[in-house]
């Protein structure tokens, strides 16, 4: 039981990063390589206002939340826009490049050293009918879980929500409804961004700070986003949370499994979808009319 | 009495291929005008010229003042265009639709709008929550129509809507297509294939040729015209 909520918390930080992945995904078509790079930049901006500025936890939380907002924005209008006029393959690119760049400036900035960033729940554990959990995983469960719903609220009820739906499953008919389809997708990088951001913040604090902190995370955020159905944003929190939680299962009660085969899994788990069920649990068959 | 809207001399080209080779044409407040002509002649790219999703020169006058600008803009001055092929999108909701129909405007009277729409089409309320893909060809451009509508557009412009349905349902639609022009006012400019009908509904008629206007005059004598019809109009 300690292990499955363990699980589920491991699993809410891949769950929010894959959701980033499949938002950018969904309005542009693209996979997004640079989305943990951009989430370490963040967690890196948080561990520099607590650790240089004395900063508390949550404003700072909250102010790298809206820095990366900002800067996702931007990295869009200023970087990703102006290619995509050209194939998805372009932009594709553009992103690995802009991996290898912000993971320079990051090294560049604060050097490569491991950093300890503090966490904002205490590792205490609570017993609950019985059973240890530490309250640092319930912190994390909680606020993904209450990230999600903002973002479900955000789409399924307000205007800007729904226009940014429209322009991501048909640009070319939003635009003639008067929506501003690039600054929608300019938007989306934002949330991607933000969504990058709170996982980064929540994984360091048990994996340490270090410019490669979310390389690992990017790939179990692959595989659950492609576990769930690469378009689907419920499909990529439950993706999240089964391989979390299973992935974790594996690891306590398998022998031959143990910590270090956990990532060949997640590879594993995008292989086998792959070749099994492209569309994932949740995501539906591309059908393409004549 | 100056027009709503305006083209003079207006060009467009897909890459090598030139689509439109000096189109000029009014549409006077509150008329229906049809656009007609045969596959290629440049119909659908007439409209697309004027809501600016093809690239064009010459110029367009909307409501006194030059039209510029991508879709968007085109929108937000008060046009409204549905699309050859039933512009809905099938992921989304039907009321979803309309509220996106409503986009460019600032007001709060959705509920309103969409009670007064759904007069017209009925069946909206009862499907209001399923998702458009789901509708049949005829609803799903009728919805169109609807979410057209949904942004009080000063001028509609409309694609085909015969496009690939039964006569019933093509009858159906420029029925409330003309009612809405005589009751409300509506001003409308109809691209149609079906010239039959759309001579019915349309007080004025542009033929267009391999890009250029090559008749054009008040419905009434289009069809009177032997040689316009048989060359033209195919009846």
């Amino acid at each position: 039981m300690q292990q499955v909520v363990a699980g589920l918390a491991s699993g809410s930080i891949y769950a929010s990063l894959a959701l980033a992945l499949v938002l950018i995904h969904r309005a542009t078509g693209v996979i997004n390589f640079a989305q943990g790079e951009m989430a370490t930049l963040s967690t890196y901006i948080a561990w520099s206002l607590t650790t240089n500025h004395g900063w508390n936890y949550w404003p700072a939380f909250a102010v790298t939340l809206v820095l990366s907002f900002v800067g996702g924005v931007g990295i869009h209008q200023g970087i990703i826009r102006p290619n995509e006029k050209g194939s998805v393959l372009r932009v594709v690119i553009v992103t690995i490049g802009l991996l290898i760049l912000i993971n320079g400036l990051i090294v560049m900035i604060w050097s490569g050293e491991v950093r300890a960033i503090q966490s904002p729940f205490p590792t205490r554990t609570v017993e609950i009918g019985g059973v240890a959990i530490s309250i640092q995983d319930i912190g994390t469960i909680g606020v993904v879980l209450a990230t999600v719903v903002v973002l479900w609220l955000l789409f399924q009820y307000t205007k800007i929500g729904l226009a940014m739906r429209a322009a991501a499953v048909n640009p070319a008919e939003a635009r003639l409804v008067g929506v501003r389809v690039t600054w929608m997708l300019s938007l989306g990088w934002g949330l991607a961004a933000v969504l990058g951001a709170i996982s980064g913040m929540l994984a360091a604090p048990s994996l340490f700070l270090d410019p490669n902190l979310m390389a690992a995370l990017l790939i179990y955020a692959f595989a659950a986003a492609v576990l769930g159905g690469i378009d689907s944003p419920v499909g990529a929190v439950v993706g999240g949370l089964i391989l979390g939680v299973g992935l974790n299962l594996l690891g306590t009660y398998v022998d031959f499994v143990g910590a270090d085969l956990r990532l060949p899994g997640a590879l594993l788990v995008i292989l086998v979808v792959l070749l099994v069920k492209p569309s994932g649990l949740f995501g539906h068959r591309e059908v393409k009319r004549v | 009495m100056t027009a709503l809207l305006a083209l003079d001399d207006v060009e467009a080209r897909y890459g090598p291929v030139q689509a439109l080779r000096g189109i000029s044409l009014e549409v006077a407040e509150g008329q229906i005008v049809a656009v007609l002509g045969a596959n290629g002649a440049g119909k659908t790219t007439t409209l697309r010229s004027i809501s600016g999703t093809v690239r064009r020169s010459g110029t367009i006058t909307f409501a006194g003042k030059p039209l510029r600008g991508g879709p968007e803009a085109v929108a937000r001055a008060g046009i409204a265009h549905v699309p050859e092929g039933r512009g809905t999108f099938t992921e989304l909701s039907v009321v979803e639709n309309l509220k996106l129909g409503a986009y460019v405007r600032r007001d709060r009277e959705l509920r309103a709008d969409i009670d007064r729409i759904s007069e017209w089409f009925p069946w909206i309320t009862q499907r209001a929550h399923q998702p458009a893909g789901t509708l049949s060809g005829g609803e799903q451009q009728m919805l169109a129509v609807a979410r057209a509508l949904m942004s009080r557009p000063r001028l509609l412009m409309l694609d085909e809507p015969s496009l690939g349905l039964a006569p019933m349902i093509v009858r159906e639609i420029f029925r409330i297509v003309r009612e809405l022009n005589q009751r409300d006012g509506l001003t409308v400019l109809v691209v149609e294939q079906d010239a039959r009908i759309a001579l019915d509904t349309a007080s004025t008629a542009y033929v267009l040729e391999v890009g250029r206007v090559a008749v054009e005059g008040p419905s009434e004598e289009l069809r009177e015209n032997e040689s316009v019809r048989r060359s033209y109009l195919g009846y």
